[in-house]
C-alpha cells in the first residue's frame, strides 16, 4: 500500500509500487488530463509535479513519491473556475487536438513558479521537453506569456469569453 | 655575512627575473594590412577537417552564440578563462593575425599582440602541429564570418590572473615542436598519434595534471576531469569492463555508440558530433592509436576480461522474465533495497534485455564505464540529468530524473546499479559527490 | 467519395475557345453520355447521402438543439464550426446546440474525415438543414399562430410574429415535424446579418481539455473495464512459431492471452499488469522472420523500378517546346510519419452477438464494415462510435486498435476490452505516408513566361483505409485465416492521391503531367495529411522559384505573371505585402522565400512567406517570420481557419526539416522520439501570423491541408535564398544543407 498526496488529497494506493505514476493517477484515481504518449520520457504528454518539479510521470515509480506534493492539471481549477494558466490557455485558444496540452500546462505552471516573467527564449527552452505534433507551439507560447501576467496581476473584469 | 648573502640572493633573484622578463617577453606582430585572403579551397577543407578532430567550435563558441565567436566558459582549477573570438573579425577577432601570428600562437601560445595564453588553450598539444597543418587551419578560420564579439576576461584566483605566470608555465611544461613519426610503428598508429596528440588534444582531459595545471608526462591518459564529468582513464587503467578494441572505438567516436561500452555522453557527446566530419580513415587511426595502449596490454588478459565481462553482463541484465516472475517485480528476485524497486520502476523499462519492443538501444549497464569506473560523478550526472540530443537529430534520449527523484533516492538507486551491474567496490562516497555536482551544475554541452 | 476506376472516364473536359479549360466534378456522377436519365437537383453538401432533415437538427422537449455529423473532431476544431453554422441558420443561442459526431447508430455515414471535406460536406449539409428547418419552423408557427410566414420571424429560438406573439421552438416541434426531405433550395440567411458565422467564437471542446474532463477514448473507463496489449511481431509478415501462454496467463492481474493465428494480445486487470504481461509474452514468444526490405538510401530508384500504372492526368499543347531556357529538376520526400503524440486506442464490447467499439477512426462507417467482415458478422451487428483521440493527420493506427480490441472483446466477451497501442508499435506499425519522387522540366521564352511544362511523379499509394474487406485492418492480416490486403488503387482526379496538385495552376499554354502509381508497397503506407500534395507543391513551387531565377524575375512578380484566379492573386499580394516583401539586400545568411497554392486546385488558397537564417558552420536552419494568407471561402471560424494554418505550417517545417522513417534491410528502426525526432518549442518559428481573407456567401473550402504544401516550398526557397544552395530532397537537414553551403 503506497500512501500518495495527490492535489491535497491523501490516496492509499494498492499498485505495486514498481508501477508508474501515470498508471495510477490515471486508473486508480480517475485523473484524466495526465496523458501516455510514449511511456519513455521522450514527449511529455504525462508531465506532473512533484514537489514543484515538472516530471515525467510515466518513468516515475509511486515507490518514489511517498510524502511528497504531487500536482495534476485538476488542481490548477475547474471549468466553473478555470486558474490562471487554464484560462490563459482558453483565452488564446491553445489547443488544437489538445492531446498534449495538459503536459504543457504543468511543465508552464512548474516554469512561472520559478520565474514570474520568463521570456519568449527561457520559455521555449523550459517547455522543449514537451512535443506538440499539431503545430500549437506559438499559441502556447502566447498562453504561457498570458498566464505569467494573470498570476501576477488580479483581474477584476471577468473577462467575456465567446461561445 | 648574512646580509652581504641576502644582499647577493637578493641581487641573483632580480637577475633570474629580468632575464625571466627578458626571455619571456614577446613582441607584438604587425596586423595584416587586410582582410582579404585567397585560399585554396583544398586547403580550407583540410583545415575544417582538422578543427572537426580539435573540436575548435567547443571552446570557442558559447551556449546560443555564434560559432566561433569565443565566450564559453573553460572550467580549470584555477578559476575560468574564457574561449576567445576566433572568427576573422578584425576588431574582437582574429581576423588582423597574419599567419605567422596563428603560428605563434599554436606552437608557442603566445598572441599577436605579445600576450601569454593560459594553457587552457591547450597550446601544448596544438604545438606537435606540422606547418602544413596550422596553414590550413589558419586558412579554415580565416574564411569563417566574422562575428563582432568581445573577448571575456579571464576570472582566475590572485594573482594568477597575471599574464606572465602564463610565460612561467609555459616555461616549466612547454616542449615546442611538431610531432615525430616513431618507425617502430606503422603509418596508421603514427596518423593517429599524431592527431590524438596534437591537434585532438585527448589528453588535455583525459591525463591528471600537477599542481601547477600541467599534465603530467608519466601518467599520460591516466584519467582527469573536464567540465564536472570524469574522463576516464585510457590507459591501462581504463575502467571499461570490455576492453576496448580499435573496432570499438572507432564506433563509439564516429557514431556515439559502442555496443560494448555504450554511448556518448557530457563533454564527449560533441567531441563525437565533431568527429563525425573528420574522415573515416582519421577516426580509425585515432582509434588504432588509442587501442594501442588502452586496457590490459596482454593480448590474454584481454580476452579473459572481455570474456568475463559479457558473461557477467548476460548474467545481470534485466530479462523481462525475471520482471515478471518476482511477485513484488523487483528485480532481481534477491534485491529487495529501496534502489531495486527505484530502479525496477523508472530504469527497467528502457535499460532491460530482451522483450519484443525495440527500445531505444538498451545499454547493457554491466558493460558500461560510468558504473563501473571508481568515480560515481558521470552516473550520477547521467542520473541527474539524463541524456539529450542535438536539436533535430536522432540520437539516445534518457530524461533526466533530478525533481522526480530526489537526491537521496538517486544515491540509492546509483549505489543499487553499482551494486548490481559491477564487480567492483561499492562507491563509499556517493552522496557527497552528488552534493558536489548540485554546486556545480554544468550547462548541457550541445554539439555546435 | 472516390470514382472506381471502372468509370470510363476520370475527367471530364470542355474546350472552350483555343484554351483547354479543364472542368472538374466534385463527385462522381453518371454521365448523358452513359445514357442515365438526367439526375435529380442536387442536394447541397452530404444531404445528397441523408435528405431527411432530422438526421441533421433535432429540436427536444426542452429546447435544446441537437446536431448530427457524420464528421469526426480531431481537433480540428469541426465541431465548433459545425455548431456555428447551426445555430446561425437556425438562429439559436450557441450554448444550447449540442453535437453528436459519427456513430453508426446515430449519424449519417459520411465516409471518412479526410482530404478536408468536412465543412465542404457536412458544413454545407448542416448550414442548409438548419435554414430549412428553420423555414419548417416559421410555417409550423404561421399555422399555429395563424398568420401569413411574411409576419414571422425567427429569433433566438422562438418564431416571433409583427404582433408580439411567439412560440418557442420547442412547442413547434411534434412528432415527425422534422421528417422531411430536404429541398435543393434553403432561405439561408443573408450573410450581412451573420452574428455567429464568421465570429473566432471559442471550441467547445477546448474548456474539457484543459481541466482534466474525460475527452479522449484513451480516458473512457466503464465498468469493468480491462486493459490489454498486444504483441506485434518483430517485423513485417513474421509468423508466431510458438509462444507459452500459460506462462504469461499465471501472471498477477492475467485475465486472458489472446492467440489467433501471428495475433497475440493479452488482456488483464491493471494496465501496468497488461504492459508486463506484453513484455513477458514478447521475450518468450518464437517469431519466423521473413520480411526484406530495400536499402533505405536508394528507396528512391527502388520504388521507380516497381511495375507502375501510369496516367496522364494534364496533357495540352505542345509540352516538347523549349523556349529560350529549359530547365529540368527532381525531387524526393522519405517515407514520413503521422506521428500521434497519443498512440492509438479503442475500446471494445462484445455482448452477446453484438460488437461496440469505441474508436478515434476517421470513418466510422467503412471501419464498421471491415469489422464485420474481419469478425464474420454482419454490418448491422456493429456498432462503431467515434470518440476524440490525439490528432491522427490521416490513416494511423486508429483503426487497427480497433480491430484488436474487437479480436480481443470477442476472446473475453462481456467485458469492455481497452486497447492501447506502445509508443514503439505506433512508430513502427502505422501506415506511413508514401516516398514520393517526381521529375520536372520547364521551358521560359526570352519574355519571362513559362512555356511548357512537363511532370511526372512517382508514389505508392496514399489510401489503404478500411472500407469493405478486412485486409487492410493490421491484425486481421495476422490471423490464422489472413486476409489479405486489397489491391491498393489510386484515387482519381480532381482529388488526387500521389498526384494531388501535381497539376500546377499556373496558367501554362503546354502542359503534360503523369501521375505513375506503384502499387507494390515495400512500407505499410496510406493517407498522411496532405497526400501528394505536400511533395508536389514542394516540387512545384521550389521549381516556379528556380524558374523565376532563370526568368531574372521576383519569384512573387514570377507568379503573380501566371496566375489568372482573382482569388489566387489576391492571397499572393495579401502575403507578400503583409511581410514585407521586397528586394532589398539581407545579411549574409539569411533568406526570404514565398510559396503558393490552392489545396487540390480546388480547395482554400494558400500563400506563404518565411524568414530564415541559416547557420554556416552547422546548416541549422532558424526560423523568423512566417506570414501567410488564406482563403477559405465563407470563414465559418477565422480563429479556427487561422489555428489551422498555424499547425500546418510548424508541422510541415518539422517534416521539411527533420523527418524520414528509418529502416533497415530487416524493420523499421524509427521506433521512438530519439529516432524520430520531431520539431521542438526551440525551434519553432519566430512568429506567425496568418490573414484570413473571408468571402461572405462563398463555398467553404477545406483548409486543414492547406498549408502543408507552400510552408515546405517556402522554406526551401528561403534556404536557396540564404546559402545560394538548392535542396530538392526532403528533408532539408542540417547536414544535407552544410554538405551543399561547403566548407
Amino acid at each position: 500500500m503506497t500512501v500518495l498526496n495527490v492535489n491535497g488529497k491523501q490516496h492509499e494506493v494498492d499498485a505495486d509500487p514498481r508501477t508508474p505514476l501515470l498508471y495510477v493517477l490515471r486508473n486508480d484515481l480517475a485523473l484524466n488530463a495526465a496523458k501516455f504518449g510514449c511511456g519513455l520520457g521522450q514527449c511529455g504528454a504525462c508531465t506532473v509535479l512533484v514537489d514543484h518539479n515538472p516530471v515525467f510521470s510515466c518513468v516515475t515509480p509511486i515507490a518514489a513519491l511517498e510524502g511528497r506534493y504531487i500536482r495534476t492539471v485538476e488542481d490548477l481549477g475547474s471549468t466553473d473556475k478555470p486558474g490562471p494558466v487554464q484560462r490563459a490557455f482558453i483565452e488564446e485558444q491553445a489547443a488544437q487536438c489538445g492531446y498534449c496540452i495538459p503536459g504543457m500546462m504543468m511543465r508552464a505552471q512548474a516554469l512561472l513558479e520559478k520565474n514570474a516573467a520568463p521570456s519568449d527564449a527561457q520559455i521555449r527552452e523550459a517547455m522543449a521537453p514537451n512535443l506538440c505534433r499539431c503545430g500549437t507551439q506559438m499559441r502556447i507560447l502566447r498562453a504561457v506569456h498570458r498566464a505569467a501576467k494573470l498570476m501576477t496581476v488580479e483581474l477584476n473584469e471577468p473577462r467575456e469569453v465567446k461561445g | 655575512m648574512l646580509g652581504r648573502t641576502l644582499l647577493g640572493l637578493a641581487i641573483a633573484l632580480i637577475l633570474a627575473f629580468g632575464a625571466f622578463f627578458a626571455w619571456q617577453w614577446r613582441g607584438e606582430l604587425a596586423p595584416t594590412s587586410t582582410s582579404a585572403h585567397a585560399f585554396d579551397p583544398g586547403i580550407v577543407t583540410k583545415g575544417a577537417q582538422l578543427a572537426a578532430i580539435g573540436e575548435c567550435a567547443v571552446c570557442h563558441t558559447r551556449a546560443g552564440g555564434k560559432s566561433f565567436a569565443g565566450g564559453f566558459p573553460v572550467q580549470t582549477p584555477f578559476g575560468v578563462v574564457y574561449g576567445t573570438n576566433i572568427t576573422p573579425d578584425r576588431d574582437t577577432g582574429i581576423g588582423a593575425w597574419s599567419e605567422e601570428a596563428f603560428r605563434r600562437a599554436m606552437r608557442e601560445g603566445v598572441a599577436r599582440d605579445g600576450t601569454h595564453l593560459y594553457p587552457a588553450f591547450p597550446y601544448d598539444h596544438f604545438t606537435k602541429l606540422t606547418d602544413g597543418d596550422i596553414s590550413a587551419l589558419y586558412a579554415f578560420l580565416m574564411t569563417r564570418a566574422p562575428v563582432a564579439q568581445a573577448n571575456r576576461q579571464p576570472q582566475l584566483d590572485f594573482p594568477l590572473n597575471f599574464r606572465i605566470f602564463a610565460a612561467g608555465w609555459q616555461l616549466l611544461f612547454l616542449t615546442k615542436g611538431p610531432y615525430r613519426n616513431d618507425p617502430s610503428q606503422n603509418a596508421t598508429w603514427n596518423r593517429g598519434a599524431y592527431l590524438v596528440e596534437g591537434v585532438g588534444h585527448c589528453g588535455a582531459c583525459h591525463t591528471p595534471r600537477n599542481a601547477l595545471g600541467a599534465e603530467r608526462p608519466k601518467e599520460a591518459f591516466g584519467g582527469g576531469v573536464s567540465e564536472g564529468w570524469d574522463a576516464p582513464a585510457l590507459n591501462a587503467s581504463s575502467p571499461a569492463p570490455v576492453p576496448w578494441t580499435a573496432d570499438q572505438l572507432t564506433a563509439y567516436l564516429k557514431t556515439g555508440f559502442a555496443d560494448q561500452h555504450g554511448i556518448a555522453s557530457g563533454p564527449m557527446h560533441p567531441v563525437v558530433a565533431n568527429l563525425a566530419k573528420a574522415s573515416d580513415a582519421d577516426v580509425r587511426a585515432i582509434a588504432t592509436y588509442v587501442a594501442s595502449f588502452i586496457g590490459p596490454r596482454n593480448a590474454a588478459d584481454r580476452q579473459r576480461q572481455t570474456e568475463a565481462s559479457l558473461a557477467f553482463a548476460k548474467q545481470r541484465a534485466v530479462s523481462v522474465s525475471d520482471l515478471a516472475r518476482t511477485t513484488t517485480g523487483v528485480a532481481p528476485a534477491d534485491d529487495r533495497s529501496a534502489g531495486g524497486v527505484l530502479f525496477a520502476g523508472a530504469c527497467a523499462n528502457c535499460h532491460r534485455s530482451g522483450g519484443g519492443l525495440p527500445a531505444s538501444r538498451p545499454i547493457a549497464l554491466a558493460l558500461s564505464t560510468p558504473v563501473n569506473s571508481s568515480d560515481p560523478t558521470n552516473l550520477l550526472r547521467i542520473i541527474a540529468d539524463g541524456i539529450h540530443p542535438a536539436p533535430g537529430k536522432s540520437g539516445p534520449i534518457m530524461p533526466g530524473f533530478s525533481g522526480a527523484l530526489t537526491d537521496p533516492q538517486i544515491v540509492a538507486l546509483a549505489d543499487y546499479v553499482r551494486a548490481h551491474y559491477s564487480r567492483g567496490q561499492a562507491w563509499p562516497n556517493i552522496a557527497a559527490t552528488l552534493a558536489a555536482i548540485r554546486s556545480n551544475p554544468t550547462p548541457a554541452m550541445e554539439a555546435p | 467519395m472516390n470514382a472506381p476506376l471502372t468509370s470510363p472516364t476520370r475527367r471530364m473536359f470542355l474546350a472552350t475557345g483555343g484554351a483547354l479549360v479543364v472542368s472538374f466534378a466534385l463527385r462522381p456522377t453518371a454521365s448523358y453520355a452513359q445514357g442515365a436519365k438526367p439526375p435529380q437537383p442536387k442536394l447541397p453538401g452530404s444531404l445528397g447521402k441523408a435528405p431527411y432533415l432530422d438526421a441533421w437538427i433535432g429540436i427536444g422537449g426542452d429546447g435544446t438543439v441537437t446536431v448530427f455529423t457524420g464528421k469526426a473532431e480531431l481537433g480540428q476544431g469541426i465541431k465548433t464550426a459545425l455548431l456555428q453554422c447551426a445555430a446561425e441558420e437556425l438562429d439559436v443561442d450557441l450554448k444550447t446546440v449540442t453535437i453528436v459526431t459519427a456513430d453508426t447508430e446515430r449519424t449519417v455515414n459520411e465516409g471518412y474525415t479526410a482530404g478536408s471535406h468536412s465543412m465542404q460536406d457536412s458544413g454545407t449539409a448542416i448550414l442548409n438543414a438548419a435554414a430549412q428547418v428553420r423555414g419548417i419552423l416559421i410555417e409550423l408557427a404561421a399555422t399555429r399562430l395563424n398568420l401569413p410566414a411574411e409576419q414571422l420571424q425567427a429569433r433566438t429560438g422562438a418564431v416571433i410574429a409583427n404582433d408580439g406573439r411567439s412560440v418557442a421552438y420547442k412547442d413547434l416541434v411534434t412528432g415527425e415535424a422534422l421528417h422531411r426531405v430536404a429541398s435543393a433550395q434553403s432561405p439561408l440567411k443573408n450573410v450581412k446579418d451573420f452574428k455567429i458565422i464568421g465570429t473566432p467564437m471559442h471550441r467547445v471542446d477546448i474548456p474539457g481539455k484543459v481541466t482534466g474532463a474525460p475527452m479522449y477514448v484513451q480516458d473512457m473507463r466503464p465498468e469493468g473495464m480491462l486493459h490489454a496489449r498486444v504483441v506485434r511481431p518483430p517485423n513485417y509478415g513474421a509468423e508466431l512459431v510458438a509462444v507459452d501462454i500459460a506462462s504469461v496467463e499465471k501472471l498477477p492481474g492475467v485475465i486472458k492471452v489472446v492467440r489467433d493465428g501471428s495475433f497475440l494480445a493479452v488482456a488483464a486487470q491493471g494496465e501496468f499488469q497488461a504492459i508486463e504481461a506484453m513484455n513477458m509474452l514478447a521475450s518468450i514468444a518464437q517469431w519466423r522472420k521473413v520480411a526484406q526490405l530495400p536499402d533505405q538510401g536508394t528507396i528512391h530508384q527502388f520504388l521507380t523500378r516497381l511495375p507502375s500504372q501510369d496516367q496522364v492526368i494534364a496533357n495540352k499543347g505542345d509540352p516538347s517546346q523549349q523556349g529560350a531556357h529549359l530547365l529540368r529538376a527532381s525531387y524526393t520526400r522519405p517515407y514520413l510519419s503521422h506521428g500521434s503524440i497519443g498512440p492509438s486506442c479503442a475500446l471494445a464490447l462484445m455482448k452477446g452477438d453484438k460488437l461496440t467499439v469505441w474508436t478515434h477512426s476517421q470513418g466510422v462507417y467503412p471501419l464498421r464494415n471491415s469489422l464485420a467482415d474481419m469478425l464474420h458478422m454482419k454490418p448491422e451487428q456493429v456498432h462503431c462510435i467515434q470518440v476524440e483521440g490525439s490528432g491522427c493527420y490521416g490513416h494511423n493506427a486508429a483503426d487497427d486498435a480497433a480491430a484488436d480490441a474487437a479480436l480481443i472483446a470477442r476472446a473475453v466477451p462481456g467485458r469492455p476490452i481497452r486497447v492501447q497501442w506502445m509508443r514503439e508499435q505506433e512508430h513502427g506499425w502505422e501506415p506511413f505516408g508514401s516516398a514520393m519522387i517526381s521529375n520536372v522540366s520547364g521551358a521560359i521564352d526570352d519574355q519571362g513566361r513559362i512555356v511548357a511544362w512537363n511532370y511526372e511523379v512517382w508514389s505508392n499509394t496514399h489510401s489503404t483505409r478500411p472500407g469493405g474487406p478486412a485486409g487492410n485492418l493490421l491484425a486481421a492480416q495476422y490471423l490464422a485465416q489472413p486476409f489479405q490486403p486489397p489491391e491498393p488503387k489510386e484515387i482519381p482526379m480532381p482529388e488526387g492521391g500521389g498526384d494531388r496538385n501535381a497539376i500546377p495552376i499556373y496558367t501554362i499554354p503546354n502542359e503534360r503531367v503523369v501521375d505513375h502509381f506503384i502499387p507494390q508497397m515495400p512500407l505499410r503506407v496510406s493517407a498522411l495529411r496532405a497526400l501528394g500534395a505536400y511533395l508536389n507543391i514542394f516540387a512545384i513551387e521550389s521549381f516556379m522559384d528556380e524558374l523565376a531565377e532563370a526568368a531574372k524575375a521576383d519569384p512573387v512578380d514570377f507568379r503573380l505573371k501566371h496566375l489568372d484566379d482573382p482569388r489566387a492573386r489576391d492571397v499572393v499580394t495579401k502575403a507578400a505585402r503583409e511581410f514585407g516583401w521586397n528586394k532589398d539586400k539581407l545579411p549574409r545568411g539569411q533568406g526570404r522565400g514565398f510559396a503558393f497554392a490552392r489545396y487540390k486546385n480546388l480547395a482554400a488558397y494558400c500563400a506563404i512567406a518565411v524568414e530564415v537564417s541559416v547557420e554556416r558552420e552547422t546548416g541549422v536552419v532558424r526560423l523568423g517570420r512566417v506570414v501567410a494568407a488564406v482563403d477559405s471561402g465563407q470563414a465559418v471560424n477565422p480563429d479556427g481557419i487561422r489555428n489551422q494554418i498555424e499547425g500546418a505550417i510548424v508541422q510541415s517545417a518539422s517534416w521539411t526539416l527533420y523527418e524520414a522513417v528509418t529502416f533497415d534491410r530487416n524493420e523499421v528502426t524509427s521506433v521512438d522520439w530519439s529516432r524520430y525526432p520531431i520539431l521542438r518549442f526551440p525551434q519553432a518559428p519566430e512568429s506567425i501570423a496568418v490573414h484570413v481573407i473571408d468571402r461572405p456567401g462563398e463555398k467553404f473550402l477545406g483548409t486543414g491541408e492547406a498549408g502543408q504544401g507552400p510552408a515546405a516550398a517556402a522554406i526551401a526557397n528561403a534556404i536557396a535564398d540564404a546559402t545560394g544552395a538548392r535542396l530538392r530532397d526532403l528533408p532539408l537537414s542540417a547536414d544535407r544543407i552544410k554538405q551543399a553551403i561547403g566548407v
